[in-house]
């Protein structure tokens, strides 16, 4: 009794701490990545059996992926903001508590090591000056100055994009480009993603792809 | 097969959706608009080199060339003097965004192309060194490397090195310093409604409380006030100063986002807030404020705001001294 009430004010204080939703349960998480929202397909089916994703198919990795960040995503594509109808028909009839679940599920997986590059030497050397220098002459900020050192990611507002999968990396950046993304506060991603040109698009895309999601151990 | 069709559904429904999404992608066109001021007529600007000027300059000797880069490492990671000479969370590209080289965002190439120069400041002329050296007594809440240093001597280059090619002391700059909205405060700028532009466009990256964020304890997105941030001396917490760098500035990669209204109020909120101490307090703000009223005329410094006298304490954050060594008078003829 006295834990459960000691839970309740842990929640609340949770609560009041940040609009953040309810923490998530990873083993409960678990059991949905497989079952799937009762209408639709697990999430294995395009995101690996890790949550490894699939670069052919522009399915992202997930594994390892902050949980916050996960959950802000799961939700906007249920509110429209994000728009795939994949992700939308097969989550939909989730609720935010399995949202977070889910979310602290993918969490705990760990990320395998990224595939060789097969882009080129100078497409890489673009795509590393763009990442972590930028190109301020077109007004762009390098990437590491929101997702942070080596670009792994800050928090559930500047995800870790290093690791990523390049196929999605350049798909998300045009959708950037074409207003698909309207999920987040202040839009920062919107701004420089329509500065981007193809060119350097395919180069950051191949060259986040290459590096590691987490620091080396 | 159930998940095979599901996902052939999936990407079906793919091709139906772009259209909707058509509709979004309206409202947004201008948000790839760099929005920043003009340049006035008749006045000078210059383009400082790049990081790729730099190590393609087959003029430059290779030990200046290492000097030079080393200066520009100092100027992006100036937390590598964290605990000798930086003792707050600042790097100097912090404020002077784009390596130091962007107009709008105090260029430093007119430091090394202006100075040595009269100072209002500290009421006596100052060097290239001793201006850099002011950034390390306020903005960064530390000391300065000793002058004519490895230290110093690698800032000042990279400095000089912006300045390639600028015409030496033309004084009518475009683009210097941060006062693109001038320098009078409006009668009507609001601490509330600061704070209300400060929750919608800054705390994502500078945090609810203005305390930045850190990964694995490096700096991604400076404070904003507390002990991590720049001082009480330090041009930002002049609201002028601090208007005019996120109207044009902020929030990052958008702008001239803000309007002029939203960047004083939000400008005036942020240097509303507490922070270290100015090194040359006397022990009581309200006096130190008269005392230095040409700087603090522009700051909320040892004035009462929201029943409290802003400054009157003796935090000095991490930094374990108040004044460094480096802030004394100097003049001429009695030497």
């Amino acid at each position: 009794m006295k834990i459960k009430v000691l839970f309740a004010a842990w929640v609340c204080a949770g609560l009041m701490q940040a609009p953040a939703y309810a923490k998530g349960d990873a083993a409960n998480g678990q059991a949905l990545a497989t079952q799937g929202d009762g209408s639709g397909a697990p999430c294995a089916a395009c995101h690996g059996a890790n949550g490894e994703g699939m670069a052919a198919g522009t399915f992202p990795r997930i594994a390892g992926l902050d949980a916050d960040y996960a959950l802000r995503q799961m939700v906007a594509f249920q509110q429209g903001k994000r728009v795939n109808p994949a992700m939308t028909m097969n989550i939909d009839n989730f609720n935010q508590q399995q949202l977070a679940d889910l979310a602290a599920y993918f969490a705990t997986l760990p990320v395998a090591a990224p595939a060789a590059a097969t882009a080129s030497q100078a497409q890489l050397e673009l795509g590393k000056k763009l990442a972590l220098q930028g190109d301020w002459d077109n007004y762009l900020p390098p990437c590491a100055s929101c997702h942070g050192p080596n670009n792994q990611g800050v928090d559930g507002n500047f995800p870790g994009i290093a690791g990523q999968h390049a196929s999605y990396l350049k798909q998300q950046l045009q959708a950037w480009q074409q207003g698909q993304r309207q999920s987040d506060p202040v839009q920062l991603m919107e701004a420089i993603a329509k500065r981007l040109s193809p060119e350097q698009i395919d180069a950051v895309a191949a060259y986040l792809a290459s590096q590691p999601a987490a620091p080396q151990q | 097969m159930k998940l095979l069709n599901a996902i052939t559904l999936s990407l079906a429904a793919l091709f139906t959706a772009s259209l909707s999404v058509a509709a979004i992608a309206m409202q947004n066109n201008d948000m790839s608009q760099v929005k920043l001021p003009s340049m006035k007529p008749g006045q000078y600007d210059h383009q400082a080199p790049t990081l790729a000027d730099i190590e393609n300059d087959s003029e430059l000797h290779p030990e200046l060339k290492k000097v030079v880069l080393k200066g520009r490492d100092l100027f992006m990671n100036t937390q590598q003097l964290r605990g000798k000479y930086v003792f707050n969370d600042m790097n100097c590209k912090s404020c002077h965004m784009g390596e130091g080289r962007m107009a709008w965002s105090g260029p430093v190439w007119p430091a090394a192309t202006t100075l040595p120069d009269f100072r209002g400041k500290n009421g006596h002329v100052n060097s290239l060194e001793e201006r850099i050296a002011g950034c390390f007594s306020f903005s960064m809440n530390g000391t300065a490397p000793e002058y004519g240093s490895d230290t110093m001597l690698a800032l000042a280059a990279y400095h000089q090195y912006m300045a390639k090619g600028a015409k030496v002391y033309d004084r009518n700059i475009g683009g210097r310093g941060f006062s693109s909205l001038g320098k009078d405060i409006p009668k009507d700028v609001s601490f509330g409604q600061g704070a209300a532009v400060y929750a919608n466009n800054c705390a994502v990256c500078h945090g609810p409380n203005g305390e930045g964020k850190k990964v694995d304890g490096e700096v991604v997105f400076p404070p904003l006030w507390g002990d991590g941030s720049y001082n009480w001396g330090a041009g930002m917490t002049r609201i002028f100063t601090a208007a005019s760098f996120i109207q044009n500035n902020m929030p990052l990669g958008q702008p001239g986002r803000l309007s002029d209204k939203e960047a004083w109020d939000v400008a005036y909120f942020i240097n509303g807030q507490e922070r270290p101490q100015d090194p040359r307090y006397t022990g009581d703000a309200k006096e130190t404020r008269q005392k230095y009223l040409n700087f603090h005329k522009a700051t909320l410094y040892g004035t009462e705001l929201n029943g409290k006298v802003l400054g009157q304490h003796d935090n000095t954050g991490e930094k374990p001294f108040l004044k460094p060594e480096v802030l004394k008078p100097r003049t001429f003829g009695d030497e």
